[in-house]
């Protein structure tokens, strides 16, 4: 490992701590100021993971009503009328309903809660904690970026109940369908809203991913080169870059989206004439294509946004957990660094079956099957990490396991699909759906968790109940593969997504009684999440207590900070790190944290 | 009622539920942290390996149980579609393969590798010949389905023959459009501002100057076909299908024949590819008498997305004759002729949106 970076990023942080020291001593904290607008970057992470909960509940529980529908369409459920009033009349989802669930759903899961609150807890928690900084480079944008992912949840949130419904044509809100309410009644008020929100949102992101980078490019203690960052921080940073690039391509195409809207413009019209209105509109010359461009340059970094924390997530767990150093470290630097570049280069395979020129989808074919090496990379990584390990299975490290699980499974079919012969066949059926849960819902879902479990000692200063995880793991695993294998099924059967209901198509209607048994198992799955946000909410107060600093014997420097550090994280000056986080098993000792000078006599590596 | 008791119920489980979890963390505290890592290390450690083990036989049943309701057995029904399979064939054994090994591997390790005081950690940063190998031999193994993907792509996405039959197909909110271009063989002129479902011109075809868009009649259209909901294709022909929308993007979706392809305003988009059964030969093959081909909308189009359906006729060359034959150009349905002796038998009574008025003249004719 090596040590350039050393001076070099001394001289940043022995000035930040200075300034720090000074106001520490009179540092009134009122309720305000600590819990509402707090600027520690402790604080403001678990208010992202608390909203973040609070929308994985909801987008939940609106997947649990859609997936009623599908399993049950010719049931009834009167309650679904005392809940939803003229959503669901008869006790029957209307169509409009259902589509404003699904879109509903899709867009709170991919960004409020797999976005926010993944990469917004944990970059938060974790990149001051485990680089060696008092808090971020500007606690106040920091703080800004919550509150403004705060007033979207809150626009967001409206749209589900103004009288024409929420957005309904679907997370991606490709126009025309999205700029013409009188194509559908949720694309008037309601896709108003969702627009707003998520500009909102980006503002939220952008803010966030410029503070995360400056963090982590200056403010690494004494000793912290680059390459002896923990994975965790490299892919956060990672992360942080992706969204700093690829948000403001996403807010212009909702730019455009809204001048075309509001303000008579064809930058995505022509050639429209509505059935429903019995008019033609006067726009011509726009692409409805460009839309589609625009919103996967965003889209697709989008997943790696979403899945390169859990990954770097789940490297640390893994190696913590296994006692056993992270195989090969740069060769997962640099995959994430591959993965990173390549995310840009592939959008255009969710867009082969538009018409695409050929030739571009071809060189698009090549881009996205050369991500898959990167990924195999780190799949083979973690899994010789493990071997001739030494695993406790502690509820972190089952995540972990269950992560690198499912981001097999699901990452193979996307080997299918980004072959563009085979998309054409799959594109938009329920192969799709079983392959993007899988590999970024539930595989993110499951690093997030790893982190949660994980990190919690350290949030809170109390364990959580390792019995309940237990049995929350083992119901979430089994349950994630018994609702998304057998998509794949369907998927091959051609059965398209977002379909209401298949009963009048002769070549889906076989598949009423398998659909039936994939809603009972999100019933039971969603339930089972239950016991985690009992436990989350639970362990705060009554937990057991952390009596130990570092009660999973880890390397890095967040475990070298009081039990429940203040804001500022160290009581006295920052540690210094002297080698990588990975030294586990090391010359016959279990670990050796980062902050140990290295040993005249000790192994190189 | 029963409601209130399900969820009292489910309370309950809940709360039992939380008890037993509370307890064990108690008997932990008094047993000692080492030990009880030992015990849950065990069990979970059990666990992996027979998730492992109950997965495996779990891929195998779920798939004798769903594999015959896949298209895969019936096998494609376009010439095309033979070679989708094919590569599905190759991408599933690959990525099979892969699958089984490393989900063995990672269960299998997390098995044997759990804690063990005797055990002392390899310590293994990292290897360069191990790495190379496993960054090599994916990418050997990715470039092969490259070449095949590319290969079936280009084919697919080429331009289509020139005797294949062509057929423009248009998605709207929400039904299809299906135009021939009649015997002409050439599709005339449309504007979407002069579509006017009432005078029976969906597509808007132009077959009459218009001052007020200055269009010039194109007598192109006055062959033109246009029929909805069922299309009828020949068995064997290649067919391309040019299309449109008339107003959000919809896609057609034609899985039996593994072809799909957006429907998008303002930009015609095109595939091709040639039916290898006939509907008739398709019911035999099925076994299920009432098989159709069926074109579904696999592209969001608003709330009746799901009801968006076509169906595709594939019938011989006479029967396609036969059928063509029956068909009378729309611009003459729209525009029944004044003159009876200009048109030969129409038989116009066939199509329900025809006025009374022309019906009756057209008796007269008769007479």
């Amino acid at each position: 490992m090596s040590n350039e970076a050393v001076l070099h990023a001394n001289v940043g942080v022995s000035g930040h701590d200075a300034h720090h020291d000074e106001h520490h001593g009179h540092h009134h904290e009122t309720f305000i100021s600590k819990y509402v607008f707090s600027m520690d970057h402790k604080m403001i992470a678990k208010q992202f993971l608390i909203t973040g909960m609070v929308w994985a509940v909801l987008g939940g529980l609106m997947s649990v009503l859609f997936r009623l529908q599908l399993g049950y369409p010719d049931s009834t459920f009167p309650w679904l009328e005392d809940i939803l009033g003229k959503w669901a009349k008869g006790g029957r989802i209307s169509a409009e309903a259902y589509y404003a669930l699904v879109t509903t759903h899709g867009t709170v899961l991919v960004f409020f809660v797999l976005t926010a609150g993944l990469s917004g807890t944990f970059s938060n928690f974790l990149i001051p904690l485990q680089i060696g900084a008092r808090d971020m480079a500007s606690p106040l944008m920091n703080m800004l970026s919550y509150w403004f992912f705060f007033i979207a949840s809150i626009v967001m949130l409206s749209s589900v109940f103004i009288e024409t419904g929420p957005f309904s044509g679907g997370w991606t809100a490709y126009p025309p369908l999205s700029a013409l309410g009188d194509a559908s009644p949720g694309s008037k008020t309601g896709m108003d809203l969702w627009l707003t929100a998520m500009a909102l949102f980006v503002v939220s992101q952008l803010l966030a991913g410029l503070n995360y980078i400056a963090t982590i490019l200056n403010m690494r203690t004494k000793g912290m080169s680059m390459t002896r960052l923990p994975l965790t921080i490299w892919a956060l940073f990672f992360t942080a870059v992706l969204g700093v690039l690829s948000f403001p391509v996403l807010f212009s195409g909702f730019i455009l989206l809204i001048f075309d809207r509001n303000f008579g413009t064809s930058f995505y019209l022509s050639d429209i004439f509505l059935s429903t209105t019995n008019t033609a509109l006067p726009n011509e010359g726009g692409s409805a294509i460009l839309y589609q461009h625009l919103f996967w340059f965003l889209g697709h970094p989008e997943v790696y946004i979403i899945l390169l924390p859990a990954m770097g997530m789940a490297s640390e767990v893994l190696s913590t957990n296994a006692r056993k150093p992270i195989f090969g470290y740069m060769a997962m630097v640099g995959s994430m660094f591959a993965i990173a570049v390549l995310a840009f280069l592939v959008w255009a395979h969710h867009m082969f079956v538009t018409g695409l020129n050929p030739f571009l989808g071809s060189i698009f074919v090549l881009l996205t099957l050369l991500i898959a090496v990167p990924s195999a990379i780190k799949v083979f990584n973690w899994l010789t990490t493990l071997w001739r390990g030494n695993i406790r299975f502690t509820p972190a490290m089952m995540f972990a396991i269950g992560f690198v699980s499912l981001f097999i499974s699901g990452g193979l079919t996307g080997i299918w699909l980004g072959n563009s012969a085979l998309d054409i066949h799959l594109h938009d059926t329920y192969f799709v759906i079983a392959h993007f849960h899988i590999v970024m819902g539930v595989a993110s879902m499951f690093g997030m968790f790893a982190g949660v479990y994980h990190w919690y000692p350290k949030m809170y200063g109390t364990y959580m109940n390792n019995t309940l995880a237990y049995i929350h793991f083992w119901i979430t695993l089994i349950g994630a593969y018994l609702i998304f294998w057998p998509m794949h099924y369907e998927g091959l059967a051609g059965m398209p997504r977002r379909y209401y209901d298949y009963g009048v198509w002769e070549s889906f209607k076989q598949f009423v009684e398998l659909n039936r048994f994939i809603s009972t198992v999100v019933i039971i799955v969603f339930a089972a999440q239950f016991f985690f946000l009992f436990n989350f909410f639970y362990s705060i107060f009554k937990g057991r207590k952390v009596t130990t600093t570092n009660p999973w014997g880890s390397n890095t420097l967040e475990w070298t900070t009081p039990i429940k550090p203040g804001h500022g994280n160290w009581t006295g000056e920052i540690p210094e790190v002297h080698r990588w986080a990975y030294d586990y098993g090391k010359d016959g000792q279990d670990f050796i944290p980062q902050t140990v000078p290295v040993g005249d006599n000790e192994t190189q590596h | 009622m029963s409601m209130f008791f399900t969820i009292a119920v489910i309370i309950l489980v809940f709360l039992v539920i939380f008890q037993i979890a509370k307890a064990s963390e108690y008997v932990s505290v008094l047993k000692g942290e080492e030990k009880s890592r030992a015990q849950s290390n065990k069990i979970n450690g059990f666990l992996m390996v027979a998730f492992l083990v109950l997965g495996l036989i779990g891929v195998y049943l779920c798939n004798k149980a769903l594999y015959h309701k896949t298209l895969l057995p019936q096998g494609s029904a376009s010439v095309q579609g033979e070679k989708v399979d094919s590569m599905l064939w190759v991408t599933l054994i690959l990525t099979g393969v892969v699958f089984v090994a490393t989900q063995i591997v990672l269960f299998v390790f997390a098995y044997k590798y759990q804690e063990n005081p005797k055990r002392k950690v390899f310590f293994f940063p990292h290897n360069n010949t191990l790495e190379l190998i496993w960054t090599v031999v994916p990418a050997i193994a990715l470039t092969v389905l490259v070449v095949i993907g590319l290969r079936n792509w280009f084919m697919f996405t080429s331009e289509a023959p020139a005797n294949a039959l062509r057929v423009e197909v248009t998605g709207k909110q929400f039904g299809w459009v299906f135009r021939y271009a009649g015997k002409d063989n050439e599709f005339g002129k449309k504007y979407f501002r002069i579509i006017d479902d009432a005078g029976n011109n969906p597509l808007g075809q132009i077959w009459a100057d218009n001052e007020q868009f200055r269009l010039k009649a194109d007598p192109a259209n006055n062959d033109d076909i246009v029929v909805q909901q069922t299309m009828y294709v020949v068995k064997d022909k290649p067919v391309q299908l040019i299309i449109n929308s008339r107003d959000v993007i919809h896609d057609v979706g034609l899985p039996a024949f593994r072809m799909k392809m957006d429907a998008v305003p303002g930009t015609p988009t095109t595939l091709w590819f040639t039916p290898k059964y006939t509907t008739k030969e398709m019911k035999e093959r099925t076994g299920n008498p009432d098989y159709i081909y069926e074109i579904s909308c696999d592209q969001m189009c608003g709330n009746g997305h799901y009801s968006m359906k076509g169906i595709i006729e594939v019938v011989t060359q006479e029967e396609y004759d036969a059928w063509l034959a029956k068909q009378t150009p729309n611009y003459l349905v729209a525009n029944p002729p004044a003159e009876p002796a200009a048109t030969p038998a129409v038989p116009a009574a066939k199509d329900s949106t025809l006025k009374p008025a022309a019906d009756s003249a057209h008796t007269v004719a008769i007479k």
